[in-house]
């Protein structure tokens, strides 16, 4: 089987993230990047999935020149081939993105396409699904178990108070949550391994960028907080504030 | 993955590591950020080695990873190896110290002067860290001056019979098999004891002040019949164990790197939160003063230790560069710790904090492998032409 991961280059999780001097992009000073922690679930299910029925693991990303070093990561996981839509678009979103991933997809075989849920970076929670559309494949969000059957995949989503079982054909597209499983580390012999892997760049013609970010800011300083006392003297009067002031009680 | 850690990069030598070390490091990074940082002041505080760490690290292929890839080893250039031992010393001393042992003091030597079966037999395991090795040159009456040790193997039929005692071995207790070096009638020469060879044994040493969380151990040899084949043929001299040490050296000198930068990293992100007087304890120019000294140290360190890897992967490195790196930056890494140790204050001698673990660990790390004075001393003969201790 044919497994292909989609996957983001986003900031680290822990950079500080600041505003460039235009006031619309991310200052990249000091910022470095990561596989979107997301899409490596998405990576790790393809390779266990591969391990269990056999077939090949594609990761595939569109982003800047630089994104193959995330793409390596993947390689040292144990991907089997790498395939990079260069995109230097400071500004993508997430409609242009899923139809570059779209063309690009028509190009790789594909009989399970594997996303995050959703990037870190921007949050959309889109472009997996925008890709199934486009595509006019079966998909579906967030799952946390797959099982592949004879051109069947039965998936598990958490859903609030229940957990919801799906069955699909594949071809399909699936993103994946958190607790779909715990992903690998890149082995060193891994590493080695991916250097002498495919890193395959493909044009495609990327989508018309329709969404415009006019501006971008930091979120407002938090007010001072607010000390009433100390030990169990002062509970009355944070009952009292909470009760009157933040009305949370 | 990422980790909150970043490490110190204030000249951006990242830009001299190839994409593939900079993969390296910050697999290993991870790996330590998740595996090590949680469980590490726990072990350090009971006396313990983390057992749990050994077949991950070696699933992930750290030990011996500068060796190649038929005998199981990841086949990486220096660089990328002492990038291993900077993150594994972040995490702990005692860590990188177990890594050091397994791969240059045990693996090396195997590889190096070990015959085509010691090789086949033993390499696989200790990569993969089912097998665990130790290295016993030094003894209680001989550290400085091995030449003067005291264990001696003597021929008795086929094989030879091996007598004496090591000291100060790190992993000895928990080792399936042992480097020692022993006097021969041809000079010094290495044998490969296993556990269970009759009369030798290896009891713990106890009530360590420093590397708490690394097993430090006697080699107890009570006339140990071992057969040739567990010769290592092909090294006959004190070169055969101080070429080990040389590799050893060479990690540890990167190893300090490390755990300078993360003492320093914690330093910085204390004294920026911590407020006395009304701001933060880093806008204080005595505690400025430590940072721009701790940095840039820090700096040169790395630069050190990046071209001392450049060398040693060009065939070029000599002893006593390597000498030049493991004194320098265990001193600048010792200092550090202790200097960020007086930054956190009270806090500073809790283990929640790394600094004083550091800082402890770092006493031994300054001493052994070479104390520093011996270091100094190797490092006034190559300039001056003069040895000051023969």
């Amino acid at each position: 089987m044919n497994f292909v991961a989609c996957v983001k280059r986003v900031p680290d999780t822990a950079s500080k993230i600041r505003v460039g001097p235009d006031g619309r992009t991310m200052d990249p000073a000091g910022v470095t990047y990561v596989v979107n922690p997301y899409d490596e679930f998405a990576v790790e299910e393809c390779l266990r999935l591969k391990e269990k029925v056999g077939g090949t693991v594609t990761v595939l990303t569109v982003g800047p020149a630089d994104s193959s070093k995330e793409l390596r990561h993947c390689l040292a996981m144990g991907a089997d081939r790498a395939v990079l839509v260069k995109d230097d678009q400071l500004q993508r979103d997430p409609l242009s993105t899923a139809m570059a991933l779209a063309e690009a997809l028509k190009q790789i075989p594909h009989d399970v396409v594997f996303f995050g849920k959703q990037a870190v970076d921007h949050d959309n929670a889109q472009v997996g699904l925008l890709v199934a559309t486009l595509l006019d494949l079966p998909a579906v969000a967030e799952v946390v178990k797959v099982e592949l059957g004879s051109g069947t995949a039965t998936v598990q989503r958490e859903a609030e108070g229940k957990i919801e079982v799906f069955e699909l054909p594949v071809p399909c597209v699936l993103t994946a949550q958190k607790g779909l499983n715990e992903p690998r580390y890149a082995s060193l012999k891994g590493i080695m391994a991916a250097k002498s892997k495919k890193l395959d760049e493909l044009a495609v013609a990327p989508g018309e960028v329709r969404i415009e970010v006019l501006k971008m800011e930091p979120p407002s300083a938090r007010p001072e907080g607010k000390i009433v006392g100390e030990g169990a003297a002062a509970v009355p009067a944070l009952v009292k504030l909470l009760r009157e002031d933040a009305k949370v009680l | 993955m990422s980790s909150e850690y970043r490490g110190v990069d204030f000249y951006a030598i990242d830009d001299l590591l190839t994409e593939e070390q900079r993969l390296v490091r910050d697999t290993v990074r991870d790996f330590v950020s998740e595996q090590v940082c949680p469980i590490i002041a726990e072990h350090a505080r009971a006396g313990t080695f983390p057992h749990d760490l050994t077949p991950k690290m070696g699933e992930i292929n750290v030990f011996g990873a500068n060796l190649p890839e038929e005998y199981g080893c990841a086949g990486l250039d220096n660089i990328s190896y002492g990038l291993i031992m900077q993150e594994l010393e972040r995490g702990d001393s005692g860590v990188r110290s177990f890594a050091s042992v397994q791969g240059a003091l045990v693996m090396y030597p195997i590889f190096k002067f070990g015959t085509e079966a010691q090789k086949r037999k033993w390499l696989p395991q200790l990569a993969k860290g089912s097998a665990i090795g130790c290295f016993g040159l030094t003894e209680p009456d001989h550290g400085s001056d091995p030449a003067g040790m005291t264990t001696r193997a003597t021929r008795k039929g086929a094989g030879w019979v091996v007598h004496g005692n090591k000291m100060w071995i790190t992993n000895g207790t928990l080792a399936d098999v042992a480097v020692v070096w022993a006097q021969t009638e041809d000079g010094i020469q290495g044998f490969l004891l296993e556990k269970g060879m009759k009369g030798f044994s290896a009891p713990e040493m106890k009530g360590k002040l420093s590397l708490r969380a690394s097993v430090t151990s006697e080699l107890v040899m009570d006339h140990v019949e071992v057969p040739e084949e567990n010769r290592l043929p092909n090294v006959k001299g004190l070169k055969g164990p101080l070429s080990c040490l040389t590799q050893a050296r060479y990690g540890i000198a990167w190893g300090a790197v490390g755990a300078a930068q993360g003492v320093f990293d914690e330093a910085v992100n204390y004294a920026k939160s911590r407020i006395q007087f009304g701001k933060p304890i880093a806008s204080f120019q005595l505690n400025q003063r430590k940072f721009a000294d701790m940095v840039t140290e820090i700096t040169k360190a790395q630069l050190v230790v990046w071209r001392l890897g450049k060398l040693k992967d060009d065939g070029k490195m000599t002893p006593q560069q390597v000498s030049l790196a493991k004194r320098n930056n265990v001193k600048i890494a010792l200092d550090a710790a202790r200097t960020c140790r007086e930054i956190l204050g009270a806090n500073g001698i809790l283990d929640e904090y790394t600094a004083m673990r550091h800082a402890a660990n770092l006493e031994s790390v300054h001493t052994y492998e070479g104390t520093y004075e011996i270091h100094t001393l190797v490092l006034g003969a190559a300039v001056t032409g003069i040895d000051a201790y023969r």
